[in-house]
C-alpha cells in the first residue's frame, strides 16, 4: 500500500457521494452515457461466440504473467533495448514523474503532447511537467475536454462523461476553440484544428501502454480517433509510462485481448486505430524511445493472495458502466483516477493513504461488474476480503464481538430476539414499522438506511405453535 | 538498491507461487460462408467506402476513386500499374522521404495497400510493408485508399496476427475511419487521423 500520487481519495466515499448525488445533470449525463455504451457491449459481445472461453483465457493469460513477473520484465527490458529503447523503473508516483520530466528537460523542449495514459494520470506527471515550466497538451478529446476545463477525469476511458454535449461547447468557447454548434461533429472538428498544428510540431511525445509484449519488447496502444497515431509517429522523441502489471508473454497472446478490449470499452468490434512498435524503427517514427516502468503499488497488490487478481485489469472500464453506484455518483466521488468498481478495490490495494479504506464499501456488491470483466476480475469477492481485513472503528468491533457472543449459543439467541421483540413492540406502534432515526451511536447506520424491526414471531415460534 | 532492483525485488517477493496452465480453447480459425459479403459489411457498418473490382479493373476503379483529387502519395512499393489510368500528380515517398507538410497538403490522399485483413472487424492491418510505407502516410493525409486483395481476408483476429511476417515492424490497425466516441459515448467519425477511408477490393 505504499503507492501514491492521483489514487488517493481525499474524501471518505460516503461524505463524497452524498455532495455528487445532489447534482441532477450529473446523473442525468452519466445515465445517458452508460445507457448507450451497456447496449452496444451487450450487442458485439453477443456476436463472439467464444466470448467465455476468451475471458478464461484472458484471465488466466493475466495470472500467468503475475506469477512469473520477475522473469517477464527483464525479459521485457532486454528486448525493448535491443530494439533500441532505453528503459527506466520508478519505484513510486513521484520517482516516475521526476524521470519522465528529466527525460523531457533533456531535450529542450517546452511543450509534450500527450496520448491518454491512465498511469501519467496516477502519477500526476502533468503538474509535475508544469511545475517544471512544461506544458503538457492532452490530444485525446475527453482529456482535452478535462484539461480545457481545469477539472480532474472521472471516467478510465472518457474521463469527460460527466459533461454533455452543451457543456462541452461551452468549455470549448470559454477557451478560444469555436465550435459551431454543439453537435458531436463540430465539436470534434474544432478539436482537429486546435490540436494539428501541435502535432505537427511537437518535438516530445508522451504515452502509456495498453499491453507490454515481452518477448519482443512491444508497447501497444488502443485509441480512436488518431492523436496516438500523431504522438507515437511524428515527433521525434516518445516516452512512454507503463505499469507493471501490462506485460503478456508472447504477441500471440494479443490475439485474445484485441478482442476482449475494444468490444467492453467502447462496444465496438475493433476500436479504430491499433498501433504497435518495438524500440525504434529507422526512418519510421521517433528517433529516440524510452520506456518507464512503474510499481507505485502494484507489488503490494500483487502480495494479496485474494486482491491480487485487480492486477489482470485492462482498463476497459466496462465494470464503471453498468455500476448502480458508479451510474449515480461518478467519477469524482471516488476520489481517484481509478472510479468505479475496478477503482474500489484498486486504489486502496495500491495506496492505504487518505480516505481509500471507505472506497471498499462503495458498492451494492451487486456483482454485475464481475459479470462485464472480460478478465473475469471477481471485484464483489475483493470487496468483502478488503472489507473484512480493513480497519473497523471500535464501537463496531465491539459490539461485532457481542453479536457473535450472543448468536454462539442457541439459548442466548432466542432470549435476545424475545428481549428485542418486546422492547419493538412499542416502537412498531408509535413509528408504524419503520424507524428512519435511531439514537448515536446506532445513527451511523440510520444516516442511509432505515432499520428494521424485528417480526413479531419468529419462524421457530411459528412452528412450534402449528405443530404443538 | 536501485529502482529496477527494488522494483524485481518487491516482485519476486509479492508474486504468487502457483504455475497457471492457460487454457486456449477459443477459436483460432473460423470459416464464415462469404468472407468478401462479411467484410464489406462491416466495413461500411464503420464508415468506409467499399468498392470491388477485378484485377484487370484496379487502375480503373482507382482512376473513378480518386477523380477530384489532384494530387496523390503513394509508398515507394505501390506498383505502377495500380495507378497507370490515374491523371493527376503522384509523390512516391522516395528516394526522399516527403516532408510533413506535403502529407498534410490540402485535398491529398495516400494509396496503399495491406498486410491483412480481419473480415469479422473490418480491420486492415498494416505492416509497413512496401506498399504500405512508413507510418507517417497512412496518418497525416485526410483520405485514405486502402486496396486488398482477397486472398489477404481472414476471418478472425487470431487468424490475422498470425500471418503477419514479423510482428516487431511498427503495425498499425486500421477499422473505420478515426473516430472519437468521447461525447455522451457516441460513436462520431472524423477526428485526427484520415477522415475518408475507401477500401478497394480485389477479387480474383
Amino acid at each position: 500500500m505504499t503507492g501514491t500520487g492521483n489514487i488517493v481519495a481525499r474524501k471518505a466515499f460516503p461524505a463524497a457521494a452524498k455532495e455528487k448525488l445532489t447534482d441532477t445533470q450529473l446523473r442525468a449525463n452519466l445515465r445517458r452515457a452508460t445507457h448507450t455504451i451497456r447496449d452496444k457491449r451487450l450487442r458485439v459481445v453477443g456476436e463472439v461466440p467464444d466470448w467465455e472461453a476468451l475471458r478464461v483465457a484472458g484471465a488466466a493469460i493475466k495470472d500467468d504473467v503475475l506469477s512469473r513477473l520477475p522473469e517477464l520484465l527483464e525479459r521485457f527490458e532486454a528486448a525493448a533495448t535491443a530494439a533500441g529503447a532505453v528503459v527506466h523503473w520508478a519505484r513510486d508516483a513521484a520517482e516516475a514523474a521526476a524521470l519522465v520530466t528529466d527525460l523531457v528537460q533533456a531535450t529542450g523542449t517546452t511543450e509534450v503532447v500527450k496520448i491518454k495514459s491512465m498511469a501519467t494520470q496516477e502519477i500526476g506527471l502533468n503538474e509535475e511537467l508544469e511545475a517544471a515550466g512544461i506544458a503538457a497538451v492532452e490530444t485525446d478529446l475527453a482529456e482535452l475536454i478535462v484539461q480545457l476545463a481545469g477539472d480532474t477525469p472521472s471516467h478510465i476511458l472518457v474521463p469527460a462523461i460527466h459533461y454533455n454535449r452543451s457543456q462541452i461547447r461551452d468549455i470549448f468557447t470559454r477557451n478560444g476553440l469555436s465550435a459551431l454548434t454543439d453537435d458531436p461533429p463540430a465539436l470534434a472538428e474544432a478539436a482537429r484544428r486546435h490540436l494539428r498544428a501541435k502535432f505537427l510540431s511537437a518535438k516530445v511525445a508522451i504515452s502509456g501502454a495498453n499491453f507490454a509484449v515481452a518477448e519482443s519488447g512491444t508497447l501497444v496502444v488502443v485509441e480512436s480517433e488518431g492523436n496516438g497515431r500523431m504522438c507515437l509517429t511524428l515527433p521525434e522523441t516518445l516516452i512512454s509510462v507503463v505499469g507493471i502489471e501490462k506485460l503478456v508473454p508472447t504477441f500471440r497472446d494479443l490475439e485474445v485481448f484485441l478482442q476482449l478490449l475494444p468490444r467492453s470499452s467502447t462496444g465496438e468490434r475493433m476500436n479504430p486505430y491499433t498501433s504497435l512498435w518495438t524500440g525504434v524503427t529507422p526512418g519510421d517514427g521517433p528517433r529516440t524511445v524510452h520506456i518507464v516502468l512503474v510499481d507505485n503499488g502494484r507489488t503490494d497488490t500483487l502480495a494479496d493472495e485474494v486482491g491480487r487478481q485487480a492486477l489482470r485489469c485492462i482498463r476497459c472500464s466496462a465494470c464503471l458502466n453498468v455500476c448502480p453506484v458508479y451510474e449515480r455518483v461518478g467519477g469524482h466521488a471516488y476520489g481517484s483516477v481509478y472510479p468505479g468498481p475496478i477503482g474500489a478495490i484498486l486504489s486502496p490495494q495500491m495506496s492505504g493513504e487518505g480516505a481509500n479504506s471507505t472506497l471498499p464499501y462503495a458498492s451494492t456488491l451487486c456483482g454485475a461488474c464481475y459479470d462485464a470483466c472480460p478478465v473475469r476480475i471477481n471485484i464483489p469477492e475483493v470487496l468483502v476480503h478488503l472489507r473484512q481485513t480493513g480497519p473497523h472503528p471500535a464501537a463496531e468491533r465491539a459490539a461485532m464481538r457481542a453479536l457473535s457472543w450472543t448468536m454462539r449459543s442457541r439459548r442466548r439467541y432466542a432470549a435476545a430476539l424475545r428481549a428485542a421483540r418486546r422492547g419493538a413492540a412499542p416502537v412498531r406502534w408509535a413509528t408504524g414499522g419503520k424507524v428512519r432515526r435511531l439514537p448515536w451511536p446506532m445513527s451511523a447506520w440510520t444516516a442511509a438506511r432505515d432499520a428494521p424491526l424485528p417480526p413479531k414471531q419468529t419462524f421457530r415460534e411459528w412452528w412450534a405453535r402449528e405443530r404443538a | 538498491m536501485n529502482a529496477r532492483e527494488e522494483v524485481l525485488r518487491r516482485v519476486r517477493a509479492a508474486r504468487p507461487a502457483e504455475q497457471v496452465v492457460v487454457p486456449r480453447d477459443y477459436e483460432v480459425a473460423r470459416e464464415p460462408d462469404d468472407l468478401v459479403e462479411l467484410l464489406v459489411d462491416r466495413l461500411v457498418d464503420y464508415k468506409a467506402t467499399v468498392h470491388r473490382c477485378t484485377g484487370d479493373g484496379l487502375a480503373g476503379t482507382l482512376a473513378e476513386v480518386l477523380a477530384g483529387t489532384e494530387r496523390i502519395v503513394v509508398p515507394s512499393g505501390v506498383p505502377q500499374e495500380w495507378l497507370s489510368a490515374y491523371q493527376g500528380d503522384v509523390m512516391r515517398d522516395e528516394p526522399r522521404p516527403l516532408a510533413v507538410a506535403d502529407l498534410d497538403a490540402p485535398g491529398i490522399a495516400v494509396v496503399t495497400g495491406c498486410a491483412v485483413v480481419v473480415a469479422e472487424t473490418g480491420t486492415l492491418i498494416l505492416d509497413a510493408g512496401p506498399d504500405q510505407g512508413r507510418r507517417a502516410l497512412t496518418l497525416v493525409p485526410d483520405h485514405h485508399i486502402c486496396v486488398v486483395h482477397n486472398g489477404q481476408i481472414v476471418a478472425g483476429v487470431p487468424q490475422a496476427l498470425r500471418r503477419l511476417a514479423d510482428p516487431t515492424r511498427p503495425l498499425t490497425l486500421v477499422s473505420g475511419p478515426s473516430a472519437t466516441s468521447d461525447i455522451e459515448l457516441n460513436r462520431v467519425e472524423g477526428v485526427h487521423g484520415p477522415r475518408r477511408l475507401d477500401v478497394v477490393i480485389v477479387d480474383r
